[in-house]
């Protein structure tokens, strides 16, 4: 392993690693717009040259490698003056229409230039007309005036989505960034570019005009997508809920994960964020003549208990179902398994919906379960066979059913009429809720913190974004709530407790990127 | 002393592009002493010896060039004929593709015995029509006659010979951005390293060789390298081909040895000055060549010579201008054709060309301040050696003497908005 020096610091590097990677091993950040570390080297925008001892002229950091004794300068005069003269090419033909650019706040040509730009412009001419504002896909919008041409993005889609939607046409600085001719930018990783895109010349259509950058804030998430678990940030804007009709997310962007998602995420999953702020079941509710009406959480806590424990005197554990879901975290399963389980012996728990359809899905990231914790359902001991739960219940021979989160579809609908009593709790409102006789508002994920165990048997945290959607709560209170009403001994604070119960740890001792089962 | 013709001894005589004909005159020969009487390596040898230069502009040893070549990758050896001849002023190749073809290929089948190559292609500019076709049907006519296909000569030695034209873009001839529009891809120069002679064309090594100093092989072979050397200067081996265009009175192409004075060239060959009007400024080799003031002109045409007087020799295209040329104008012009052929790909090149072009639009039209000849400088020195490929740099080079040598013509311009060389007329 070569040692190294940069900017006077040594460090040893692997043999064959790049001078911008050794550099980022140093803390010293080389200012850059083609280099991806998830995209092969372009070298193209020169804006990483930096000074290496014995060599002619300055050097790109992303494409030299590193050499035993290597004397490397990232922020000499001589390396500040190519970078600004970079800097000024860049700008020659750029429209500067940040107050009008979704990417100004986050915008990499803004940020370098406020470093280490050259303020008064020396440039007299006319800009080159370029398009501007032309959709060319279903989530991508692309400004070419703004494009630098990195061609980040015509890589991803060479590289990484392997569509070859984006090309750079005609030659000089009439070069372009466009869509091949009858091409679309639909692969199903399209908004991933979006990420890449250093300037704003590729921006999101969803996310167009609807809040600028430095209102939002963000926290670190796990997409429930799917049962992969990609990384995620959810960006939120809670400081002006007049905003967007109060939607309080704005958007999710892919987390570095190199065991999960690397830097990428699915469209799907990107733009799968809506029911945090839509649909939500606001209230408790319970079913009056007929009709289900707004409760108080008192009142629903007391009348739920009392119906639990009522049927477990009359007809023991198996007069009570339970039909957990893959869908709620470990911390929450945990404590469903302990409350209903351990405590008050109930042996039919559930989890799955025995009508899901397989989703959308490849080689890549997109898995066919939609679920993010079908795999810690399943470590936990929940059993597969929620059928014969339904069926048991509209026989009669289950009394009381509490069903979590599910939208069960049709088939379910005749079963659940039968039945005596039923409980649901969930975020949203779907038709299996409609037809229960209580339903208790609970949180997304993003209003609570816990993990998911993805399908590989990745144990990953997420934290809770913000405050739970008006008066609903997340799992483990709710069940807290339950235990303490039926008198159960019950030690749980919150999810850290449950947490630290079932695996032993605490969510500081879990890893970064994850910790395998 | 009557000065030996080397590669041109056929221009102008159409029979020389039949096979026959060339065989009868001795061509041939010189590939057929390599495949009978030498080793590889003693022809790699013989060339290294020659002082043989790359003569498409970078004027790199050639022998040197093929023992980059690594031998031992399990992969196919290709050889690139760079015949994409674009340079500004540059038209001498292409008398050899029109009236030697058979030249050419022998030079191939000696390079390509040399370095174990049995798959050659020829990139032949776009507008090169003509000749691309003369080139085809001496290919043609080569395999027809077993002088190129699976038994070369009729020894043991196979090679495939393809004609691939281009579409016409100057940067194309750039050899890595050569490579990639052989690929099928869009001509981008490549990042180095590695350099061609080990990763090249489909990611194997490959020779890239312009077609006049493959042209000098046959002859090579045939007299030996001590004889080509000693026809040459120091360190430049043999004669080259001279394009010489402008303000002359015969403009043409004229084969002469290196380290021939310039105005030998201009004034023997050339005819001197049209309308006998006073010289002006030369640029030596090609538009991206720094521009000679008529003080200058007292130089050898060599490598190393014009290196010294900070310019190049470059693809050996001589332009000369008189009096009347405006010097404004001129470089306008060169920087038209730089911004329109800058491939686009790194941002000083992209940007600076353009940049560049449009402000001397500017002072000719007459809308420019004093300041933009300080930004033009500048804009130089951003523009060299921060790029991928050496556009940028020969642009600056280019543009930047024309600027610091004639900076009073351009005052001019600013300060009256018209040209003070028109003025004078």
């Amino acid at each position: 392993m070569p040692i190294i020096t940069i900017d006077q610091q040594e460090v040893q590097v692997e043999a064959g690693s790049t001078v911008i990677q050794a550099a980022e091993k140093v803390g010293a950040y080389v200012p850059r717009y083609c280099y991806h570390p998830g995209l092969s080297i372009a070298g193209s925008c020169r804006m990483c040259l930096v000074e290496i001892e014995n060599m002619p002229k300055l050097a790109i950091a992303c494409h030299t490698q590193v050499q035993e004794g290597m004397q490397v300068l990232t922020q000499s005069d001589q390396v500040t003056h190519a970078r600004r003269a970079m800097l000024e090419f860049l700008l020659v033909d750029h429209p500067l229409d940040c107050p009008v650019c979704d990417q100004a706040g986050e915008c990499d040509l803004q940020n370098f230039y406020m470093e280490i730009g050259q303020y008064d412009s020396r440039f007299l001419e006319d800009k080159n007309k370029a398009k501007k504002a032309t959709v060319i896909g279903p989530h991508v919008i692309l400004d070419q005036e703004r494009c630098i041409l990195c061609t980040r993005c015509t890589r991803f889609c060479e590289e990484v989505s392997q569509t070859d939607e984006l090309g750079v046409f005609n030659r000089g600085n009439r070069s372009a960034i466009d869509l091949y001719p009858g091409r679309t930018l639909d692969n199903p990783y399209s908004g991933n570019v979006i990420d890449i895109c250093p300037v704003g010349a590729l921006t999101e259509r969803e996310f167009r005009f609807q809040c600028r950058v430095w209102y939002l804030r963000q926290q670190n998430s796990i997409c429930t997508g799917c049962s992969r678990g990609c990384n995620v940030s959810i960006h939120y804007n809670d400081s002006r809920p007049y905003k967007a009709g109060g939607k309080r997310v704005q958007r999710l962007k892919p987390r570095f994960n190199p065991e999960v998602n690397s830097w990428w995420i699915c469209d799907e999953g990107r733009f799968g964020y809506e029911f945090i702020d839509q649909n939500r079941i606001e209230v408790p509710y319970r079913r009056v003549g007929g009709k289900l009406e707004a409760a108080a959480w008192s009142d629903v806590v007391e009348e739920v208990s009392t119906a639990l424990k009522t049927a477990l005197e009359k007809f023991g554990p198996q007069g009570i179902g339970i039909i957990a879901s893959p869908q709620l975290s470990n911390e929450e399963l945990h404590l469903i398994h302990k409350l209903f389980g351990e405590l008050m012996g109930i042996e039919g728990i559930g989890y799955h919906n025995p009508w899901e359809p397989e989703g959308l899905h490849d080689d890549f990231l997109m898995r066919a379960d939609k679920n993010p914790n079908r795999r810690g359902a399943e470590e936990m001991g929940f059993t597969k066979d929620s059928l014969s739960l339904l069926e048991k219940a509209a026989s009669g021979e289950i009394k009381v059913l509490y069903i979590f989160q599910h939208n069960f579809q049709e088939e379910a609908k005749k079963l659940l009429t039968q039945v005596e009593y039923v409980i649901f709790q969930g975020s949203n409102w779907t038709d299996t809720a409609d037809c229960c006789d209580i339903v208790i508002p609970s949180t997304t994920h993003a209003e609570e913190e816990g993990t998911f165990t993805n399908f590989e048997g990745r144990i990953q945290h997420f934290d809770q974004v913000f405050l739970p959607l008006s008066e609903s709560k997340n799992g483990i209170e709710i069940m807290t709530l339950l235990a303490e009403h039926m008198n159960y001994e019950w030690p749980y604070f919150g999810p850290d407790d449950a947490f630290l119960e079932w695996q032993g740890k605490s969510y500081q001792e879990l890893n970064d990127f994850g910790d395998l089962i | 002393m009557p000065i030996e013709k080397l590669v041109s001894e056929h221009f102008s005589n159409p029979e020389a592009r039949k096979l026959a004909w060339y065989r009868s005159h001795g061509g041939y020969e010189g590939a057929g002493k390599a495949l009978d009487e030498m080793t590889p390596q003693e022809v790699t040898d013989e060339v290294l010896h020659s002082n043989l230069r790359g003569l498409g502009g970078a004027g790199f040893p050639t022998g040197r060039k093929w023992a980059f070549v690594p031998r031992d990758t399990g992969k196919p050896i290709y050889l690139a004929v760079n015949a994409d001849e674009s340079e500004p002023g540059t038209f001498k190749d292409r008398y050899i593709l029109e009236w030697d073809p058979h030249r050419l290929l022998e030079g191939i089948i000696i390079c390509a015995y040399a370095v174990g190559i049995h798959t050659a292609y020829i990139y032949v500019r776009g507008e090169y029509v003509r000749p691309a076709e003369i080139l085809q049907a001496a290919i043609d006519e080569a395999y027809r006659e077993g002088v190129l296909g699976k038994r070369v000569l009729g020894q043991d030695f196979s090679l495939d010979v393809y004609l691939h034209r281009g579409a016409g873009a100057y940067i194309c001839g750039e050899e890595t951005g050569l490579l990639e529009s052989l690929e099928g891809k869009k001509g981008w120069p490549r990042l180095k390293p590695p350099f061609p002679a080990v990763v090249g064309l489909f990611e194997s090594p490959t020779v890239i060789n312009n077609v006049e100093t493959l042209a000098h092989l046959p002859k090579i072979m045939v007299n030996g390298s001590q004889w080509f050397a000693e026809i040459g200067c120091e360190r430049n081996g043999g004669t080259r081909l001279f394009a010489l265009s402008g303000s002359v009175k015969k403009p043409g192409v004229y084969e002469l040895p290196l380290g021939s004075s310039l105005h030998e060239l201009i004034y023997q060959h050339g005819g001197g000055i049209l309308d006998d009007k006073a010289l002006k400024a030369v640029i030596p080799g090609g538009a991206s060549a720094a521009v000679l003031t008529q003080q200058e002109t007292e130089i050898q045409l060599d490598f190393d010579s014009c290196i010294k007087a900070k310019s190049m020799l470059g693809s050996g295209a001589v332009i000369v201008m008189n009096e009347d040329v405006c010097m404004v104008k001129a470089a306008h012009n060169i920087m038209r054709f730089f911004a329109h052929e800058s491939c686009g790909q790194c941002t000083p090149c992209r940007e600076g060309t353009a940049w560049v072009y449009r402000i001397l639009t500017r002072i000719l039209e007459g809308n420019a301040t004093p300041a933009d000849i300080h930004y033009l400088l500048e804009i130089a020195d951003n523009m060299s050696g921060t790029s991928i490929c050496a556009l940028s740099d020969g642009a600056a080079m280019s543009f930047r003497s024309y600027v610091k040598k004639f900076t009073s013509e351009f005052e001019y311009h600013i300060r009256h908005g018209k040209c003070d060389v028109n003025e004078r007329l």
